[in-house]
């Protein structure tokens, strides 16, 4: 059996120069159908390993009850102060608790490829904000000064932005600031973001002492629990306290499940169109050999072969297409640098990711087309009258 | 007595198409023995193809039996009809049924590839074939690189190699000219006097069918037979 498939098999691949057109137009569409499908899952992938991959367990954000995202909520001085008297946040150098009440606000940036203005987030920090971030480091100039209008800018911003670049004054809204500094924090979300220091902020956009968020960094991850019972049952407090890591997985959900929603039903609905090629191809190859077929099957090879040869010659064309898809997604996408919608409606600067289980999954997906193209062809070519010889 | 090759026994064959129904042959009987040459000939669309098919299980009669060596083919299942084929049959068709994209030493190794045989002797044995047809110099060559002629010759090499009982053509010379036939004829009846193959030949040639021990006339689904003068 198994010398008869290779022989049929050998003879319908050693054939495909005669259908070279066909053969290629279907190992292309199915390149194209893997190319689209792993384009949006890097695409989800990079996104949501930049927002949620790196929040810190043992860090607790803090935003108004039901409010979601940072841009919705808000605080007052009074109930940062509450939150700080709080147990399980650590204490630093001073004895003071490390925490940092935030500000975010949205500003324009300009996109240097397109020109295009985009949505930036501008956040006031607190002076224990930069080093709750793990992985923060200044890669370029200096921080801000206290009670300047002075900012620093994240390494995803300057890479996606103009206008940004160190020593520049620039306009945002009303007010005129000073870049004085480049921050990384290792590719996280907040590369994608301009740091201020908060009273600065607060003032120059008549925030008065109200901050949107707070983050504390606690003792240990456990310790988030008791802060949040402890936020349950002050009467003052109507909080919602998380982990930045949940936080951030939260804040990146509606977007990774949007680009996969986008990207299976076009990739499903390319593959049909890749399917319908890929048939016409195997119908068109059975056919063409119709005599040969005929002739084997006389000379006593079994039908199976005969199927056999036409369905691994599909999922050949198929795997073919799939690995020409994958290498042209894996050499196009991966590591690119992009731009999209965050949670809360701000640009968020990733890069494409083509991880192994996404090429995993649109080879199945090319390896299913190859099956279903060749599955009729197939029989088909089992069921070759053996009459057929006669032909001329 | 000995067993006869074939017993073909009230033989029928009908085609219906639609309503309408052919009958190619009506209670036909005849007996082929061991080591017999035989040339049909007959009119255009007198079945001669027909009788062929059935001879070789690839093609099932309407009623009547078809016994080859004492075991009846015709209500064979398609599978076991395949490895009876395998066996016992080498067929040789007017056009040579190569396969376009082998050389002629792979189209002979096709029916060994059905055998147990290794890869080794299985070379032995497309070797052999090729020179008993005498164009062991032409292995390499793809059908294309072939004369008709030449092709021919791979086919009936094809059909030997795994040294079945009979060989079944149909017009084997039917498309190449008249010095080229003579080779080929006479490498059938090679085969016939020496191999002891026993060959059943379709052939509208009167001169193709000298080569064989005797011919049968096909007419309107009857035999006309006549015992050639040696
Ligand atoms: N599959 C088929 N369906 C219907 N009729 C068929 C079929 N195959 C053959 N026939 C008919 O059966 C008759 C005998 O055909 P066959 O091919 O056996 O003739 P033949 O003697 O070999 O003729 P030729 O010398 O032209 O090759 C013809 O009338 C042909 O039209
Ligand atoms: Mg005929």
């Amino acid at each position: 059996m198994f010398k008869q498939t290779a022989a049929i098999t050998a003879m319908n691949i050693r054939s495909i120069p005669q259908r070279l057109g066909m053969s290629l137009a279907a190992i292309v569409s199915i390149a194209f159908v893997v190319g689209v499908l792993l384009a949006f899952m890097a695409m989800a992938n990079g996104f949501c390993a930049t927002v949620s991959g790196t929040g810190a367990e043992d860090v607790a954000v803090m935003l108004r009850a039901g409010s979601q995202a940072e841009l919705n909520s808000n605080m007052s001085r009074d109930e940062v102060l509450l939150v700080e008297r709080g147990p399980g946040i650590a204490a630093g150098g001073n004895g003071a608790p490390v925490t940092s009440a935030e500000l975010y606000v949205i500003v324009d940036g300009k996109k240097r490829g397109s020109g295009t203005d985009a949505n930036l987030p501008l956040r006031g920090v607190g002076p224990e904000g930069p080093q709750m971030r793990a992985g923060f480091t200044m890669t370029e100039g200096r921080m801000f000064e206290p009670g300047a209008a002075e900012l620093i800018v994240g390494e995803g911003v300057i890479r996606e932005f103009s206008g940004f670049e160190l020593g520049e004054e620039i306009r945002l809204g009303t007010n005129t600031w000073r870049v004085v500094g480049v921050f990384s924090t290792g590719g996280t979300v907040f590369d994608s973001e301009i740091w201020s220091e908060i009273g600065v902020l607060q003032n120059l956009y008549s925030r008065g002492s109200s901050v949107q968020s707070m983050r504390a960094q606690m003792t240990s991850p456990e310790a988030i629990e008791e802060l949040q019972a402890y936020v349950e049952n002050e009467p003052r407090l109507n909080l919602d306290v998380q982990s930045e890591k949940e936080f951030l997985a939260s804040q990146a959900g509606g977007t990774v499940t949007l680009i996969k929603f986008l990207g299976w039903p076009l990739a499903v609905a390319m593959a049909i169109g890749a399917l319908a090629g890929a048939w016409n191809t195997m119908y068109s190859s059975v056919d063409a050999r119709t005599k040969e077929i005929a002739t084997l099957r006389a000379i006593g090879f079994s039908g199976f072969a005969a199927f056999l040869g036409t369905m691994i010659e599909s999922l050949a064309l198929a795997i073919l297409g799939g690995i020409l898809g994958a290498v042209a997604a894996y050499l196009l996408f991966d590591g690119i640098s992009a731009s999209t919608l965050g949670g809360g409606f701000t640009q968020v600067v990733f890069s494409f990711a083509v991880t192994p289980a996404s090429l995993i999954a649109a080879m199945i997906l090319a390896i299913i087309v190859g099956f279903l193209a060749g599955f009729f062809p197939a029989m088909r070519a089992a069921r070759v009258p053996l009459l057929a010889v006669h032909q001329d | 007595m000995t067993e006869p090759l074939y017993q073909l026994t009230d033989l029928s064959k009908r085609y219906t198409r639609g309503k309408e129904s052919i009958t190619i042959f009506e209670k036909l009987t005849m007996t082929i023995p061991a080591g017999d040459f035989i040339a049909i000939m007959g009119p255009s669309g007198s079945g001669k193809t027909t009788l062929l098919n059935l001879l070789g299980g690839i093609d099932a009669p309407s009623s009547g039996e078809v016994v080859f060596e004492g075991k009846r083919i015709d209500n064979m299942s398609q599978g076991a009809l395949a490895k009876w084929r395998a066996a016992n049959v080498g067929f040789i068709f007017q056009f040579y049924n190569l396969m376009p994209t082998l050389t002629a030493a792979q189209n002979v190794e096709l029916p060994l590839l059905l055998t147990k045989l290794g890869g080794k002797e299985r070379k032995q044995r497309v070797r052999t074939a090729l020179d008993i047809v005498g164009i062991a110099d032409r292995a390499g060559h793809r059908p294309t690189q072939l004369s008709g002629g030449q092709q021919q010759r791979v086919a009936i090499a094809r059909a030997i190699v795994a040294d079945p009982e009979v060989l079944l053509c149909d017009e084997p010379t039917g498309d190449l000219d008249r010095a080229t036939a003579d080779e080929v004829l006479a490498t059938l009846q090679l085969l016939n006097k020496e191999l002891g193959k026993a060959i059943v030949m379709v052939t509208h040639d009167p001169s193709a069918a000298k080569y064989a021990q005797r011919e049968l006339h096909l007419d309107k689904g009857r035999f006309v037979e006549k015992e050639l003068v040696t």
